[in-house]
């Protein structure tokens, strides 16, 4: 049997991901991996649905300080804690879904970020937050029972469990009935309409499923690296994960992990540059924009004519 | 509560509307003509209130001249931006248009971050205007009358321009229907230049104003951006006129909101476009689409 | 026999992926009324709007008097000296009548006067101000063909200019291209209407699938009124 293009590039990449905490340090693959689900999960609603939510800070923060919140004062273990996190999320996408599907387009876009703006000043004045210092000290625990997520390699482990279990899901998600539904929406979505389909319902459902893993992404994020703070709700952080997926490609499967990758590696190397990083990050945003809308995997996809 | 607490949030409140009017304003016209939203114009608003304190600690030169060569520079530099980076992506999805702006707002944030930290940079209210007046139910600082005053003047003339004027026709044809406009002779690439530089100039002109009232702050413009795109999706950018009334009445609300529940200031305006969106998903003042 | 004014030479338009003309060659003389005919679809519009830049891609030759408009913007090619009615003659709404009329800027000097404007469309001038699309269809003509002549432009490009309209108001439109013609205007117009055609034109030029495939004067289409059947399959 010949496995498909993409088959064979996520074996590899599990393999390669198996074998780098020996060369890279785990840390940072776990918060590449993180993104990288984050990335993931926004693309299916980018990509996939054609809605650009410019407010997905809001999911990955707020399962970030749920499942910061459940771990740390109710003493919840890791599985639950994260679990809690992902269903906020959940609800949350509910409620900034059902609101901003109201409006097409830019204005999609625009709600979303005010949406998302409200959620940040919530939590910044939210007594359960910390303010200005978030959560801090969230004790790690062990996973299920058994990994012990306090030990870098393991969590590493645990993290890339996660992540591949959520970009399976993604990719069982867009290659599903729904999925071919979704992609006929974002291409034009008053055929769709006329052809019967309940577009609102169905993108209503991207949004959740989106927010839902992306709260994935938040949770595990929170706990591996015991803290959830306001820069996880931040404008900022619903921008990088549009940067992410750009670079590495809008609607492609790889892309967003590739994009996750080299965004997070870029902010590593700038950060003991002494260079602006958020300024370096903006004409990356501007050069893709102008140059490379097809992200890195996109472009290689468009040569290769493959889909990956 | 008193009468005095009460007008003085109110005035607190229309000034935050001032800016939010210009802004909105500044976002409906690049709409209409370019068919983006401009990410960028809440940095433009702040990179104005930094030239406005540049000028006064580099070079000495106060409030009045810099409230009128700031817009100038800035127009020009907004120009520039439109024709290096914005006319690329005419044709493409106007989602591109918000993620270059995004970019573009990133970069000038972070330089000025980088050189300045987050805290503010202060500037002195103008002589001609320090002090106040008391009208008797209220103390009314000079300077914040004008900013108020100002910005209305400023509002209806843009207005009156568009809505008026026989360059606001062409304005309003190009907005309509680029194709035909070109057509019939206009030089629609000049005219929506033109029109981006302007609108670029009126956030300058807002954050030269801001200075004396806010500081120089590298953070100020994303934080009014984020609020200004509620309002415009509350008031809808179809009409210049709802954008403009939006920007007051959401500030007025604000300062209302100061008043009886202070707590939650800062959200009120987005509680306000979640109830909009529900009961009148186009924008108060929006057609249907 | 008078120089060319306009001399379409291997036009080849595209709309995208779709390839909509294929080397299309006519030319129109100084004061001639030159009408389109063909198929819907045939390429009569895009051909219209190939000559006023319009097209996505373009590519051959488009000279007016001599002056190649290949590459020129739209605008660059209308102030050259041609008043351009669109198909569904694009009148702003959100201008007055007024405001429409006065919006183009004046190309060449000999434009008609206001007065001139005034006399050949009297509806108008009642109408001034109020806004463009509260003007009845035959009026929206009108307006789209003062505006035009107001730029001063000696060639005009009609398309279309009596679909959907009453025939006593597709009568004044034909009073008022004989008027033009008198006046020394070359007029290029798509036309659907044959005995309009006929009642206006000097020469009719029919397309099919994005070419030319004849040219006939009024005389070869008197002599032979089936002639043009074969093409507009009526």
């Amino acid at each position: 049997m010949r496995l498909p293009p993409l088959a064979l590039l996520a074996l590899a990449a599990l393999a390669l991901l198996l074998a780098a905490p020996w060369v890279i340090y785990p840390a940072f693959l776990m918060k590449a991996l993180c993104f990288a689900l984050f990335a993931a999960a926004f693309n299916l609603l980018l990509g996939y649905a054609g809605l650009l939510s410019f407010g997905h800070a809001a999911f990955f923060g707020g399962a970030a300080y749920v499942t910061a919140h459940a771990a740390k004062v109710w003493g919840w273990p890791p599985e639950l804690a994260i679990l809690g996190g992902t269903l906020a999320a959940a609800l949350l996408g509910l409620a900034m879904g059902a609101l901003a599907i109201r409006r097409q387009g830019i204005y999609f876009a625009m709600t979303t970020l005010a949406l998302a703006q409200m959620l940040f000043f919530l939590f910044l004045q939210a007594p359960f937050t910390g303010g200005e210092d978030g959560i801090q000290g969230v004790p790690q625990g062990r996973l299920l029972g058994l990994i012990d997520l306090g030990q870098p390699t393991s969590a590493y482990y645990a993290v890339l469990a996660i992540a591949a279990l959520g970009h399976l899901a993604l990719y069982r998600i867009i290659h599903s009935p729904f999925g071919q539904v979704l992609k006929a929406v974002r291409d034009n979505e008053a055929r769709a309409r006329s052809l019967g389909y309940e577009v609102d319902r169905y993108k209503l459902t991207a949004f959740v499923l989106s927010a839902t893993l992306a709260g994935l992404a938040g949770g595990t994020k929170a706990l591996v690296f015991q803290i959830a703070t306001l820069a996880d709700v931040q404008w900022q952080m619903s921008g990088e994960v549009v940067l992410m997926t750009l670079l590495g490609g809008i609607g492609t499967v790889a892309g967003p992990a590739v994009g996750a990758f080299l965004s997070v590696g870029l902010e590593s190397a700038l950060a003991t540059s002494g260079l602006p990083v958020a300024a370096v990050i903006g004409a990356v945003f501007i050069a893709c924009v102008l140059v490379f809308r097809r992200g890195l995997v996109g472009e290689i996809g468009a040569r290769l004519k493959i889909r990956i | 509560m008193s009468v005095q607490v009460l007008s003085g949030q109110l005035l607190l409140g229309l000034i935050n509307g001032a800016f939010y009017a210009l802004l909105s304003l500044g976002l409906a016209v690049i709409f209409g003509v370019l068919g983006i939203i401009n990410f960028a114009h809440g940095a433009f608003y702040m990179v104005g209130a930094f030239a406005a304190w540049g000028l006064a600690t580099y070079l000495d030169v106060g409030y009045w001249p810099a409230l009128v060569l700031v817009p100038l520079a800035m127009g020009l530099l907004g120009m520039g931006v439109e024709r290096l980076m914005l006319k690329r992506l005419a044709g493409l999805d106007p989602l591109y248009g918000l993620l270059a702006t995004f970019g573009l707002a990133l970069v000038l944030e972070g330089t000025f971050r980088q050189v300045y930290g987050s805290s503010g940079q202060p500037y002195p209210v103008p002589e001609a205007l320090q002090g106040g007046v008391n009208l008797g139910f209220m103390f009314l600082p000079l300077y914040r009358g004008w900013v108020v005053a100002a910005s209305i003047v400023v509002c209806l003339a843009t207005w009156l321009a568009i809505e008026r004027t026989a360059l606001g026709a062409r304005l309003r044809a190009v907005t309509e229907r680029p194709d035909v406009a070109q057509a019939l002779g206009l030089n629609v690439p000049l005219l929506v230049t033109v029109t981006f530089g302007v609108a670029v100039a009126l956030a300058a002109f807002a954050g030269v104003m801001a200075a004396p009232v806010y500081q120089a702050n590298p953070l100020m413009g994303s934080n009014l951006i984020i609020v200004v795109f509620a309002v415009v999706v509350i008031g809808g950018m179809g009409s210049l006129s709802g954008a403009i009334l939006s920007g007051y009445g959401l500030g007025l609300a604000e300062g209302m909101t100061k008043v009886f529940y202070p707590p939650a200031a800062n959200i009120v305006v987005f509680v306000i476009m979640a109830v909009v969106l529900m009961v009148r998903p186009a924008g108060l003042f929006g057609r249907a689409s | 026999m008078p120089e060319a004014v306009l001399s379409v030479n291997g036009l080849d338009g595209h709309y995208g992926d779709s390839h909509v003309l294929h080397g299309v060659n006519f030319s129109i003389r100084a004061g001639e009324v030159v009408t389109l005919v063909g198929r819907n679809g045939a390429g009569k519009t895009s051909t219209l709007r190939a000559i006023m830049g319009l097209l996505p891609r373009r590519s051959g030759s488009i000279a007016l008097r001599g002056r190649q408009l290949i590459g020129l913007p739209p605008h660059r090619i209308a102030r050259a000296g041609i008043g351009y009615v669109p198909d569904d003659r694009g009148i702003f709404a959100s201008l007055s009548v007024a405001e429409n009329l006065a919006l183009p800027p004046r190309a060449q000097a000999g434009a008609l006067s206001d007065g001139e404007i005034d006399a050949l469309f009297p509806r108008l001038k009642e109408r001034r101000a109020s806004p463009g699309t509260k003007l009845s269809g035959g009026e929206q003509q009108m307006l789209a063909i003062a505006r035009a002549l107001r730029t001063g432009a000696r060639l005009l490009l009609l398309d279309e200019p009596t679909e959907g309209l009453a025939p006593v108001i597709v009568q004044q439109i034909g009073a008022i291209l004989r008027d033009l013609k008198s006046r020394g205007y070359t007029v290029l117009l798509v036309e659907q209407n044959v005995h309009f055609a006929a009642s206006v034109a000097d020469r009719h030029i029919v397309m099919e699938n994005g070419r030319v495939v004849d040219s006939l004067d009024n005389a070869e289409l008197a002599a032979d009124p089936g002639r043009l059947d074969r093409f507009l399959g009526v």
